[in-house]
């Protein structure tokens, strides 16, 4: 009997949030494929047209504008992030006095929501408001900073607000890589004389590979759904310049009452979630099966 | 899910016990009127309703423009329990009833001789196939200049009543420093301008065929690229600042003098009002250069209920919201006026007989027509391709004969 239930105990704790996903996730998954193949609008419609819902999003210039501004902001918002966490975390890690207020004030900002950090930094990057008019009254008459209502510009402060809500976090995840480094090895090169910026680049860095996988993926799809600081930020705009694929997504679902299009532009979404995660699972799963 | 339909069957259960006694008509209303002024007004209907013997639901959801309204409006229709009224405006209600679940209120209309006291295109959006399915509330003018009073005497400026007057006037302002155009740079604003100069230029006829029929000449024609050519020339009025920027942000610069006009639909009167402005005084309004008038026309849409008391509160509902009383006393409290041409409009202030008086003359004339930046004459996805558009060329230094292309390229795409 015991045996019995130390068998089948698990399976059934795990069954209903195994079902509750199976349905909820990827039954809704299907749904949406299901109405991306529509000429759905207002509300769901189920006979299969094929594929005018994905001609009509790659003929849409604001498609076509989410898209690069997903990929400008996906990579500047990844390297940037990774490269600040990783100075921070290394700054951090020489044993100073005062590293647990520092690694409080760092990691902060990721306890806000991303509407307050949108709402904060659209204050402080406004010309009229923030850091452009500031300056001027210091007497810089021609110090411009109009990033925010820039149209060439804006998907920059995006970036900006970004790196800094999610910088602080990378920097604790690194921080704690670097104290995983087996200390025996460090006092060995050091007792060797090899300096501390070469210790740094060829081995604490090098054995921390699995850390940086693991930002990147978090990294990566915080990029991808970003959507509250966009609204919060910029609101899409100025014109729709700063329009991601979550944004152009919520436009049309729920203010156009295009549900098809919204549906066919969810699931180019998701595509290019997988191209990200199933190289990482693919090796990840690889790695174990060595 | 299943313990929101619980609550609803109790809540439900205790309306019953409550209002077992009268057994009179029931009306749930869904609407998105929850800030002040808009409160104020929808209160009445309520208390006039409940006069009449009636209980009412009220079901505001309020956020994105009444998106958040629409998105719970799709869970309660898909669900097969629709709200008796639902706020809906423009080419939406057809939508709607296309997928099959409005009202036929024609017994209603037709006992209170709707067709003989509305403006007939007005009229047009409340008919479903030829049967009643929604009930006008108001009418909004797009088509207005907001002009500081002071700020115009000062500079010795006129109010334009023609585009190449407007762009005089503002490169003298420019030139004394102030800001010619108030102006938001979101979407609707932008489109909000962009339809404003449309009709100007392309006259009430080429407005028609341009953002009602959608013709592809017209859509393409040198007279859009016109329009794309002022819209260049406002882009140079409008301060540095302006992307993001809030409609009532914008009026409260002309307000206090920064800038000289605005070009914003008669809810912008509210605002000056509210800050005890005087119409004719402080503020002067004109309607933008061009012949013709740009309406916005909010109405409930009927959806189909079941139960006679439901049936009869619709009916009742259709009726106060349409009577005379109502229309006078939400108009004056929501700064637009009474849909319907018989209303005594003593109580109103000078801008609202100017919007009165052109509507009529228009109605005559045919130029009255549907704004398509607020949704009356287009559906979603064609207006918001063109917005799309006319955004994005108001925001770069997209040429306007690249604009006209896009722009029939979009319509087409969004089909």
């Amino acid at each position: 009997m015991s045996e019995w239930l130390e068998r089948h105990v698990p399976k059934m704790v795990l069954a209903p949030s195994f079902a509750a996903i199976l349905l909820f996730v990827y039954g809704f998954i299907a749904w949406t494929g299901w109405i991306s193949l529509t000429k759905s609008r207002l509300l769901p419609k189920y006979d299969i047209v094929g594929t005018i819902q994905y001609e009509r999003l790659m003929a849409s210039p604001r498609w076509d504008t989410a898209m690069n501004n997903l990929f400008i902001f996906g990579a500047l918002f990844i390297i940037i992030a990774m490269v600040l966490g990783l100075a921070l975390a290394i700054l951090l890690d020489q044993k100073i006095r005062t590293e647990g207020l520092l690694r409080t004030i760092y990691l902060y900002p990721m306890a806000l929501s991303m509407i307050v950090t949108g709402t904060a930094w659209k204050w402080i990057l406004n010309p009229g408001l923030g850091i452009e008019s500031v300056v001027r009254g210091w007497g810089f008459e021609s110090f411009t900073f109009d990033w925010l209502v820039n149209p060439d510009f804006a998907i920059y402060t995006v970036v900006i607000a970004g790196v800094w809500q999610a910088s602080g976090f990378v920097m604790a995840l690194f921080l704690a890589g670097l104290r995983s480094v087996d200390e025996e090895i460090i006092k060995a090169a050091q007792v060797d004389g090899i300096p501390t910026m070469r210790i740094y680049s060829a081995i604490i860095i090098p054995s921390m590979a699995p850390i940086f996988l693991s930002a990147f993926i978090v990294l990566a799809h915080l990029a991808i759904k970003s959507f509250d600081l966009v609204i919060a930020l910029t609101g899409g705009g100025p014109g729709y310049a700063t329009d991601l694929p979550a944004t152009y997504m919520y436009a049309m679902a729920f203010s156009r009452g295009d549900i098809g299009q919204a549906a066919s532009s969810a699931m180019v979404m998701m595509l290019v979630v997988f191209a990200i995660v199933v190289p990482y699972l693919y090796s990840e799963l690889r790695a174990k099966n060595d | 899910m299943q313990i929101r339909s619980a609550f609803a069957a109790v809540s439900a259960a205790c309306l019953m016990t409550t209002s077992a006694a009268v057994a009179g008509p029931e009306a749930e209303v869904l609407h998105w009127w929850t800030s002040g002024g808009e409160a104020k007004s929808v209160a009445v209907l309520q208390k006039e309703f409940a006069d009449n013997g009636g209980t009412w639901t009220d079901m505001p959801v309020a956020g994105g423009g009444g998106d958040a309204a629409m998105t719970a409006l799709r869970a309660r229709v898909l669900s097969g329990n629709a709200p008796t009224a639902v706020q809906l405006k423009g080419p939406a209600i057809q939508e709607w009833y296309e997928e099959g679940v409005l009202a036929d209120i024609s017994a209603v209309a037709e006992a209170e001789g709707w067709a003989d006291v509305l403006p007939a295109s007005i009229a047009g959006h409340m008919k479903c196939e030829g049967t009643w399915c929604a009930a006008p509330v108001n009418v909004h003018r797009v088509d207005w200049i907001w002009a500081n009073a002071d700020v115009l005497a000062a500079n010795g400026i006129a109010l334009p009543t023609t585009w190449d007057e407007f762009n005089a006037a503002a490169d003298k302002l420019m030139a004394a420093g102030i800001t010619p155009l108030a102006h938001g740079g979101q979407a609707w604003q932008d489109a909000t301008v962009f339809e404003a100069v449309a009709l100007g230029v392309l006259g009430a006829d080429g407005f028609h065929k341009a953002f009602v029929e959608l013709d592809k000449d017209t859509l393409t024609s040198d007279a859009m690229i016109a329009t794309f050519d002022q819209m260049r020339k406002m882009r140079g009025y409008v301060d540095a600042n302006f992307p993001g920027r809030d409609w009532n942000l914008a009026t409260a610069m002309v307000m206090n003098g920064e800038a000289a006009f605005q070009i914003m639909g008669d809810w912008a009167k509210g605002e000056f009002m509210a800050a005890g402005k005087v119409p004719g005084k402080d503020f002067l309004c004109i309607s933008t250069p061009g012949e013709g008038y740009l309406y916005n026309v909010d109405s409930f849409a009927m959806f189909d209920v079941k139960g006679d008391d439901k049936a009869a509160g619709q009916a009742l509902l259709a009726k106060l919201i349409v009577g005379k009383n109502f229309q006078k006393v939400f108009n004056l409290n929501k700064g637009s006026i009474p849909a319907r041409t018989d209303v005594a409009l003593d109580e109103f202030d000078s801008c609202a007989h100017l919007s009165s008086e052109d509507m009529a003359a228009s109605n005559a004339g045919g130029s009255l027509l549907p704004s398509y930046a607020h949704g009356m004459a287009l559906r979603g996805a064609q207006s918001g391709a063109i917005t799309d558009v006319v955004t994005a060329h108001f925001n770069s230094d997209m040429s306007s004969a690249d604009a006209v292309k896009m722009l029939a390229e979009a319509v087409a795409n969004s089909m």
